[in-house]
C-alpha cells in the first residue's frame, strides 16, 4: 500500500471538509483577556469593528463574554475604534 | 486585598516633564491613600484609534496596584482624575486573580513570546503555519504544539484509503 504521501489527488480532499471550531481560550488556558492588546482583540472583530459572535469565533460563553467586555474596554480606551472601514 | 489597574491617556501636547508629573502625581496620590504600587507601565506615544478632543495621539499609562483597603479611594481618584485638564481618558478596572498573573508574566516577558507564536497560526494560513510550529522548542507548554495537528491528519488518512 502506497504510503500517504504518494497519493496525489487533483483536487484538495480537504475542501469539503468542515473544520471544527473550538474555543481557543479553553484549548490553550487563556484566562484573561487583555484589553490593552489591541493585536489580539481584532482578531474578534470584523472589518467595521464590530464583535464577531459566537457563530463564528467558536468561543465558549465564558470567554465571549470576556473578549467582549474587554473589546468594550479597548474601544473606551481609542485602542479599537468604535466604528471604522477596512480594519483590517 | 484587591488588585486594580487604572490606565489613562495624557495628552500629548504638553512636554514630556509635564507628562512624567502628571503621572507621578497620580502614583503618589495612590500611595498616600496607602496603596501599595505594584507596577507602572509607560505605554508611550500612541495613535488613537479614533480622535479625543481634537487629538489624534495621546500618552498612554497604566498603574496596577494593590489596596488592602475597602475605602472610597478609588472615588477619590477617579475624580481626581475626570477633573484634571490633562488626561484625556481614564480607565480603572479590579483586575481577578488571572488578570494579576496575566501581568506579572507580562512583566516577566513570558506573554509577549506567546502572543507571537498564536499570531501567525490564527491570522495566516493554518496548514502553512502548522508544519513549522512542532519543530521549535515551546516554552509555553499549555500552548500544546503537537495537539492541533494530531486531529486534522487521522480524518484525512481514513479518507484517501
Amino acid at each position: 500500500m502506497a504510503s500517504k504521501d504518494d497519493i496525489k489527488f487533483l483536487s484538495n480532499p480537504k475542501i469539503g471538509q468542515k473544520r471544527r471550531k473550538y474555543c481557543r481560550f479553553r484549548k490553550y488556558g487563556i484566562k484573561y483577556i487583555d484589553y490593552k492588546d489591541a493585536d489580539f482583540l481584532t482578531q474578534f472583530v470584523n472589518e467595521q469593528g464590530k464583535i464577531l459572535p459566537r457563530r463564528i469565533t467558536g468561543n465558549s460563553l465564558k470567554y465571549q463574554r470576556k473578549v467582549a467586555t474587554a473589546v468594550k474596554r479597548a474601544r473606551h480606551l481609542a485602542i479599537l475604534p468604535y466604528v471604522t472601514d477596512l480594519l483590517k | 486585598m484587591k488588585n486594580y489597574e487604572v490606565t489613562f491617556i495624557v495628552d500629548p501636547v504638553l512636554s514630556g516633564e509635564e507628562i512624567k508629573a502628571t503621572a507621578q502625581a497620580y502614583v503618589d496620590h495612590l500611595t498616600s491613600e496607602g496603596c501599595n504600587i505594584v507596577h507602572v507601565d509607560e505605554m508611550g506615544l500612541r495613535q488613537l484609534a479614533y480622535p479625543i478632543n481634537k487629538r489624534s495621539s495621546g500618552v498612554y499609562y497604566c498603574i496596577e496596584f494593590e489596596s488592602a483597603a475597602a475605602g472610597n479611594f478609588l472615588d477619590k481618584m477617579e475624580l481626581a482624575l475626570r477633573r484634571d485638564e490633562r488626561i484625556m481618558r481614564f480607565l480603572a478596572v479590579t483586575l481577578d486573580k488571572y488578570g494579576v498573573k496575566y501581568n506579572a508574566d507580562k512583566r516577566a516577558g513570558l506573554i509577549g513570546k506567546k502572543k507571537k507564536k498564536k499570531k501567525p497560526e490564527e491570522t495566516e494560513n493554518k496548514r502553512e503555519e502548522r508544519a513549522p510550529r512542532p519543530q521549535k522548542p515551546a516554552p509555553a507548554a499549555p500552548v500544546a504544539p503537537v495537539a492541533p495537528a494530531a486531529p486534522v491528519a487521522p480524518p484525512v488518512a481514513e479518507e484517501e484509503e
